[in-house]
C-alpha cells in the first residue's frame, strides 16, 4: 500500500513557482525542532513519522510548518515532555496574550 | 547488521516489495525494481528505529543507489537515459542474481 | 492583490503583518511556553537559533561553488565533504552531512525529497514552497524533463539528468558547471551568478550579459 506522504512518481499537476518569506512563528516552530533534535528529545524520523500519521486530509490541507507544530506537539504527548492539560492551558493563555497585545 | 557493507559498488541489486506499515524511508516507486550500488555510505542509524525514538539499536548500512528511469516507468516510452538516486538502507535491498 | 498605483509604504507581508492569530500559531507559542518554563530549551538557545535560521541563504552556496570554480584543489574537498569546505570559509553548514554533486557537460543533477522535503537548510536556507510541493515530489523523478522545462531549463537530449532522491539523513546540493564567456571575473562576482536554483538543479548559471 502507497502511503499518503509517498508521492514519487505520481501524476500532479504543473510545478507552480510559488515561495514566501517564513513568518517568525513558522521560523519558531523550525528553531524548536531543532533544538529538540539537537538535545536528543525527539528524533526528525519522529518528526517525520507525526507528520505521516497525521492522515491525507490533515496532510493536504493543513500548511508545511502546521504539520510540523501539530507532529512536534504530539510528539512531545507521547514522550511525555508536554501534558494535555498544560498544553490546552498554554494555548489559552497564549491566545489571551496576543488579544491583550492587541 | 554490524558486520559492514555486504554490497559492492557496481552489485546490481533489487529492492525488496515490502509493504509495512509504520515509518520507512524506501520510496513506493522503487520498490521491487532493479539498481546498481553507486557508493557505500556507511554505518546510519536506521530510520525504521528513531521513527519510534529507539536511538540505541544498532546502525545499518546506507547505500546510494542508481535506476534507469526507463526501468522504473517502461510505460513511459521515454526514450532518455535518465537516472534516479536514493540512499537505502542494506535491509531493503536482495542480491539480483546474474546469469551466466 | 497586485494593484497598479504606486504606495508610499513598503509592500506589506500578509503572512507576517496581517496574518490572523491561527490555532497553530497559539499552539506554536503554547509549546515553546512550555519548554522554556520546564528548562527543556532557554530563551538564549531559541534566540540564537532563530538568528542561525537567518544567517543560512543561498548567498552561502553560492560563495562554496564559485570557490570551486576558481580553486581545483577546493572542489576536490567540496566533492568529498561539504560542510568541511564551508567550514573554510567560515560557513556552518550544520550536522547533518551534505553531498555535493557536480554537473558535467553530459550530466545535470536535480534535487528532490519525495518522501517528506530534506533539503540543505543549514547551508542554502529555507527550501522554496514549489520544493516542497505535491507537483515537484511527485514528477519530477518520472518526467525530469518536462519538470525542468517549466523552469524554463531545456536540456539537449545526449545530457543524461540524475536526480537525487533524498531518502536518508544526507542532503545535496548541486555543483553547477561555469558558464562559457565568464574568464574575467572575481569570485564575488561568479558567485553572484550562481542562484539557489542553480543548486537544486531547476537552473544553469548564466554568464552576464555583455555590455
Amino acid at each position: 500500500m502507497r502511503r499518503h506522504h509517498d508521492m514519487g512518481g505520481l501524476p500532479a499537476g504543473p510545478v507552480e513557482p510559488v515561495e514566501h518569506a517564513h513568518a517568525p512563528w513558522e521560523k519558531k516552530v523550525d528553531a524548536i525542532l531543532r533544538l529538540l533534535v539537537g538535545k536528543g528529545v525527539m528524533t526528525l524520523d519522529e518528526l517525520r513519522r507525526g507528520i505521516e500519521d497525521l492522515g491525507p486530509g490533515a496532510y493536504d490541507e493543513l500548511s508545511y510548518f502546521e504539520r510540523w507544530i501539530s507532529s512536534i506537539s504530539n510528539v512531545l504527548l507521547e514522550k511525555g515532555v508536554l501534558e494535555v492539560a498544560e498544553l490546552g492551558a498554554a494555548i489559552e493563555a497564549a491566545r489571551a496574550r496576543r488579544e491583550a497585545a492587541a | 547488521m554490524t558486520a559492514g557493507p555486504i554490497f559492492r559498488p557496481g552489485q546490481r541489486v533489487r529492492v525488496r516489495a515490502w509493504h509495512p506499515p509504520g515509518h520507512v524511508r524506501t520510496p513506493f516507486y522503487l520498490r521491487g525494481h532493479r539498481g546498481e550500488i553507486l557508493q557505500v555510505v556507511g554505518p546510519m542509524p536506521n530510520p525504521e528505529d528513531l521513527a519510534y525514538g529507539r536511538t540505541d539499536r544498532p546502525p545499518v548500512a546506507v547505500y546510494r543507489v542508481r535506476f534507469a528511469r526507463r526501468e522504473l516507468w517502461p510505460e513511459d516510452g521515454d526514450p532518455h537515459e535518465d537516472t534516479v538516486v536514493a540512499d537505502l538502507c542494506e535491509h531493503w535491498l536482495e542480491p539480483l542474481e546474474t546469469r551466466a | 492583490m497586485s494593484s497598479g498605483h504606486s504606495h508610499p509604504h513598503p509592500p506589506k507581508q500578509p503572512d507576517i503583518e496581517d496574518g490572523p492569530y491561527s490555532w497553530h500559531m497559539a499552539l506554536t507559542d503554547a509549546v515553546a511556553d512550555l519548554l522554556l518554563a520546564k528548562g527543556v530549551i532557554t530563551a538564549d538557545e531559541l534566540r540564537r537559533t532563530l538568528e542561525t535560521i537567518d544567517a543560512a541563504t543561498p548567498a552561502q552556496g553560492a560563495r562554496l561553488v564559485a570557490r570551486a570554480w576558481c580553486d581545483p584543489a577546493f572542489r576536490a574537498r567540496v566533492l568529498e565533504d561539504v560542510n568541511a569546505a564551508a567550514a573554510e570559509l567560515g560557513i556552518d553548514a550544520g550536522a547533518i552531512p551534505i553531498r555535493a554533486v557536480e554537473n558535467r557537460p553530459d550530466l545535470h543533477n536535480v534535487i528532490v525529497c519525495t518522501l517528506c522535503s530534506c533539503y540543505p537548510r543549514y547551508l542554502l536556507g529555507a527550501a522554496p514552497d514549489w520544493y516542497k510541493s505535491r507537483a515537484y515530489r511527485s514528477r519530477v523523478v518520472r518526467e525530469p524533463r518536462a519538470v525542468l522545462a517549466e523552469f524554463g531549463l531545456l536540456l539537449p537530449d545526449e545530457v543524461r539528468i540524475e536526480v537525487h532522491d533524498s531518502t536518508a539523513e544526507l542532503r545535496y546540493m548541486v555543483l553547477p558547471l561555469r558558464p562559457a564567456g565568464t574568464e574575467g571575473l572575481d569570485e564575488e562576482a561568479l558567485a553572484a551568478l550562481v542562484t539557489r536554483d542553480c543548486m537544486i538543479g531547476t537552473a544553469v548559471p548564466l554568464a552576464p550579459p555583455r555590455p
